[in-house]
Parts: structure tokens; sequence; C-alpha cells
């Protein structure tokens, strides 16, 4: 009954858009939340065809806009696109890796209106830092746009993804990003998808570093209240509930990858027999109220029993769908990091393996050529 | 100048502010106003509202008190205990600075 409503006028417009500009990137982090099988530089949306994404965008209700990738900043029109958002009343952030990018064209997108920043980190320590990023002089490069970024009175958000090679550096990673006057800090533990699933013995913490870290956390926490915020996205693996993945499908966010299908997370397309829709066949405001996958698994009604029965249903929402595809086989299926859920004993079983055998050498993301560059048909589930 | 928006700088003579970064509009589709932030969006009710209406970062939190009793013709002490909760939560929250 308090289920949202899967159509019609009831449903609520999103809240934010988040735009794959391009998936190119100077890095090569083999936890990318790009998919397996990249958009080509070719088959990229042109800048017209963004604006009216932003247009649509903003006439539907959306508030917030975020500027990503693949690395945004390779795309000579990002400024100009920051300008059009805000002309449209959009709030503007930009997620960025911090490499591409020089003074002058930093300019131009304060220049145009840059709300806010999220610069991602590797790690604290330099060497671990570009060893993950395969990107030797990443390090010094991220600390001067951090720089530019304050310096130009923009507020700071440092995100850093953490997995068995950094989450012991948690602590030092907080105080980089205070040393760095950033406002937020952002510690996410890797979510095991796509190029992540692929490289999970090489990234997966054991539960000590794990338990460590939040300690680390809560300690800074309370010795930073007030100075900087510090947000921490626990391991799934480790977890007794499911996250909230997009504060429940198809509610309140969008992604758009960079030949412009719209995504109701940006793992989606590991979900096998979803049909996205592109902005280049149909308005944004008919595909957030009826494309199919965002119908898909909207509401409660999808939901296995073990959810219906659950008075965490419009809590959680189920969890993550591709988290359910990845590691049960069917997207249906409720989150395996439900302590409820009857495959949560083997996914701890699995992450206790990994985490203490030595970890294997790193796959680092690439982008390669579709076998069939008009297939469209959906990715094949890693792992 | 970085504001160190610390919980317990707030007193009688600060000057709160939007936090930059930060905007409040109104929201046509949704016919409400908003806070836009850095990765999060607050509705405020009807108090919080006003407060952040009056807020321009030259303002003392003595002579906003002083708005809001006037224009409710309220009890001083209440008000102060109000505002002061409410600030330091959005300080804390890095929507306002100092």
């Amino acid at each position: 009954m308090n289920a949202p409503r899967t159509t019609g006028s009831q449903l609520p417009p999103p809240m934010a858009v988040l735009l794959e500009l391009t998936h190119r990137c100077p890095l090569q982090c083999p936890y990318c939340s790009n998919p397996l099988q990249m958009d080509q530089v070719k088959s990229e949306l042109g800048t017209a065809e963004w604006k009216s994404v932003l247009d649509q965008a903003a006439k539907l209700g959306v508030l917030q806009v975020h500027f990503s990738g693949g690395e945004p900043t390779v795309r000579p029109d990002l400024a100009e696109l920051i300008r059009h958002a805000r002309a449209v009343g959009l709030y503007t952030n930009l997620i960025t890796s911090g490499v591409a990018a020089n003074k002058a064209r930093f300019d131009e997108m304060v220049a145009a209106g840059l709300d806010h920043v999220q610069l991602s980190i590797q790690d604290s320590d330099a060497a671990t830092a570009e060893k993950i990023g395969n990107y030797a002089g990443a390090q010094q490069k991220k600390l001067t746009f951090a720089k530019w970024v304050r310096e130009a009175g923009l507020p700071l958000t440092l995100n850093a993804v953490v997995n068995r090679h950094n989450i012991d550096r948690v602590g030092e990673m907080i105080d980089l990003a205070v040393s760095l006057d950033a406002a937020r800090v952002e510690i996410a533990n890797v979510q095991y998808y796509g190029w992540a699933l692929k490289n999970l013995a090489a990234l997966m913490p054991r539960f000590d570093q794990f338990e460590a870290s939040i300690a680390t956390v809560a300690a800074a926490r309370e010795r930073l209240k007030g100075k900087i915020v510090i947000d921490y996205v626990v391991p799934d693996y480790y977890a007794k509930v499911p996250k909230a993945c997009m504060n429940g499908w198809g509610q309140r966010f969008m992604n758009i990858t960079p030949a412009g299908k719209v995504l109701p997370c940006h793992a989606a397309e590991t979900i096998p027999n979803l049909q996205f829709d592109s902005v280049r066949d149909r308005p944004l405001a008919e595909i957030w109220a009826k494309s199919s996958a965002f119908e898909a698994f909207r509401g409660t009604d999808w939901m296995p029993e073990l959810c219906k029965g659950c008075d965490q249903r419009e809590i959680d929402w189920g969890g993550c769908r591709c988290q359910a595809m990845a590691l049960t086989g069917s997207a249906s299926e409720a989150d395996p990091a439900c302590g409820k859920s009857p495959f949560h004993a083997q996914l701890r079983g699995m992450a206790e393996a990994a985490s203490h055998a030595a970890a294997p050498e790193f796959q680092y993301r690439r982008i390669t050529p579709r076998v069939d560059q008009k297939s469209d048909a959906p990715e094949p589930v890693a792992g | 100048m970085t504001a160190d928006a610390t919980t317990g700088a707030l007193d009688l003579e600060s000057r709160p502010r939007l936090a930059p970064g930060v905007r409040l509009k109104y929201d046509e589709a949704r016919s409400c106003w908003v806070v836009l932030a850095p990765e999060r969006v607050l509705m405020p009710d009807e108090t919080a509202l006003e407060v952040l209406q009056r807020l321009d970062g030259k303002k003392t939190v003595d002579a906003l008190v002083a708005e809001l009793v006037t224009a409710y013709d309220a009890d001083r002490g209440e008000i102060l205990a109000d505002v002061t909760e409410l600030l330091n939560g959005l300080l804390e929250k890095r929507v306002l600075a100092l």
C-alpha cells in the first residue's frame, strides 16, 4: 500500500542525474565503476545532445547534476555544459581524478559556475595510489588540483575507494583530506561488480582490517567534528544489512552513459534482459516514468517473499540488484549482503577466503572494442 | 579565508551564512524550497526556511533572534534555544559557515 506507484502522476521526480560524459580516462583503477565493455569515443553524445539532456532533466525536477565519466575533464565542452546546467538551475558537481585538466581549463569550469568538486584519490601513499591507478605521477597532479579547487573558493570532497592495499591507511586519508581543506571526505569500500568483481581477490580486505578501519573512522569523526564530514561506506561482504542501493531503484537517480543510454544505476547493464532506452530515441521524462528497465525493480512488487515480508523493505529496498545478479544468478533475489539471504554465508565465506589468500595482480580497466559494435545485447555477467 | 565551522564557535556575535557551494532555491517541480549542497539536498521545514532566508553573513545571531522575536511575538529564550540548535546542526553538516 505504501509502495511508490510504478507509473503515472504519483511517481516523484528524480533528484539527481549522473552524466558519464565519456568512458575515456587516464587512470586504470581495477575497481572502476564503468562497465567491462565501455562506450567508444565515436559513440559519445555531442554537446547539443548533452545540453538537451540538461534541459530535460531540469524540467523533470532533477536538482543536481554530476559530471562524471570516465574522466569528464577530457571533454573539451565540459565548461560549456557546466554553464548550461547552471543556466537551467541545476546544482553542478564535478567528479574527477584531477589528472587531466590544466589550470586554464579548470578556471573555465569555475567561471562557468561549477558548484562543487569531488576529487578521487587511490591512497594517501603515492606509490600504492599510482600502482592502483596505473599512472605514474598522478598523486602530485591530484594534490595540485585540490589546491586549485580551494583557491577558487569551491567546496571540495575527497573520495577514496578502499581495498586490502590501502584500508590500513584510512586515518592518513582523512588527515590528507583535512590538510587539503576538504569539507567532506567519502571513504567507500569497493563495490564488487564489473571490474571490481573481476578483481575481487586482488581487492578484498580482511575482516580485521575492516574492523580496525571502523574504529579509526569513529575516532576521527569525534576528533574532527564540525571540521570535516566523514562518510564511510562499509563493505557489503562484511555487512549484515544491505544498502539502500540508489535509495531505491528508479526512485531518485538516473545514470546516463556516454552514448546516451539511461540506467537506474551505473552497473545496471550487468543485469541481462533489461532494455535500456536512450536519450537519442525517447524523451527523458518518458524514460523516467515508463522505461521498462526503471519499472523492473521500482517499488516492492518485484520483491521475493523474503523482502516482501520484511519490515525493512522500504528502507533498504532489497539492496543492490546488480549484486544479487552477480552472486545469486538472479536480479530478483534479495541482496546477499542481507544477513537473512540464503546466500549470505557463502558471500562472507568468499570474502574470508579471498582476503586471506595472497593478492593476485590487478586486471586493469581498459577500453576494448565491442565484439559487435551494433549489438545492444546485454553485457555478460562478470566473474 | 576559511572559517573553521567548529560547532562550539557559534555565539551571539557570529554571522552565519550559507557555506560555499550551498544554495537555497525554490523548486518549481516540487513546489517547495530546497537547500542544494554537496552530495545532499535538504528540504527545510517552515522554521528552518524562515531562518535560512534571513542569513546573509552580515547579520549576527543576536540580530536574527531579535527579528524572530518581533516577527513571532515569542519568548526570546525559546527562540534562541531553537535557533542555536538549528544553526549548530547545519554548521556540523557544513551547510552553514561562519
